[in-house]
């Protein structure tokens, strides 16, 4: 008896959850990770561990079946010349799920996906956007005080006899 | 329709409602900052598992 291995339907009929699969799978491979739900992580965790397989066989009917199934040729790409190799020796079990917080709205428990390996190109991304963050603060600040100071050179003698006419 | 035939004690609801109780969460230590987190989950406080960090949190300014 296969009773209890459905699988999930995710609320979705059969093309709604070929696609959200489909695209949770391709936004993986191109980002590295991403952030789900933890039924939709578990969803596609057979469906990424097919699409390596593919890419460990790296002939040219399995890119056309990875091609046929990914959203798109820069992803098929990435997956064949850069993830499929990392995962040479390993058998399965490719993807690492991180339990985080829960969502707001629903209370649905939400996870980080990642495929293992993948981390010195998320410590990147992490510095990367850290730097930009620093870099807009410093831009917002520099272009705050110089609104004030130009505000105060302008119209000092006005906002003075203001400032006084306020107490 | 059936109805009650008697009326039901305060004693008698608060009897049934005994064992409604709900347990507290166990909760572990986070190993990066020791506040109480969630077993098999990625601390709340400071986004740290399994001795990475995994999640970026945001600091109140």
């Amino acid at each position: 008896m296969r009773h209890k291995v459905a699988g999930w339907k995710l609320g979705r009929n059969t093309a709604h959850r070929r696609s959200l699969l489909r695209n949770l799978v391709t936004s993986l491979i191109v980002e590295e990770r991403i952030e789900t739900t933890i039924p939709k992580a578990k969803a596609m965790r057979p469906h990424v561990e097919k699409m390596i397989t593919l890419g460990k066989r790296g002939d040219l009917a399995a890119r056309r079946l990875a091609a046929s199934y990914l959203m798109t040729d820069e992803s098929v790409v990435k997956l064949f010349d850069t993830i499929a190799p990392r995962f040479g020796d390993r058998n399965g079990g490719y993807l690492r799920i991180v339990r985080t917080a829960w969502q707001k709205g629903d209370g649905a428990e939400k996870a980080f996906v990642e495929l293992l390996g993948s981390e010195k190109v998320l410590d990147e991304k992490r510095e990367k956007r850290a730097e930009a963050r620093a870099k807009r603060v410093a831009e917002a600040k520099k272009a705050m005080e110089e609104a004030e100071a130009q505000a105060q050179t302008q119209a000092a003698p006005e906002a003075a006899e203001k400032q006084e006419e306020e107490k | 329709m059936p109805n009650p035939k008697r009326r039901h004690s305060q004693k008698r609801t608060s009897t049934r409602r005994a064992h409604d109780a709900l347990s507290k969460h166990s909760l572990s230590e986070c190993p990066n900052c020791h506040e109480k987190k969630m077993p098999h989950r990625a601390c709340a406080k400071c986004g740290y598992y399994k001795g990475r960090e995994v999640v970026e949190v945001e600091e109140a300014s």
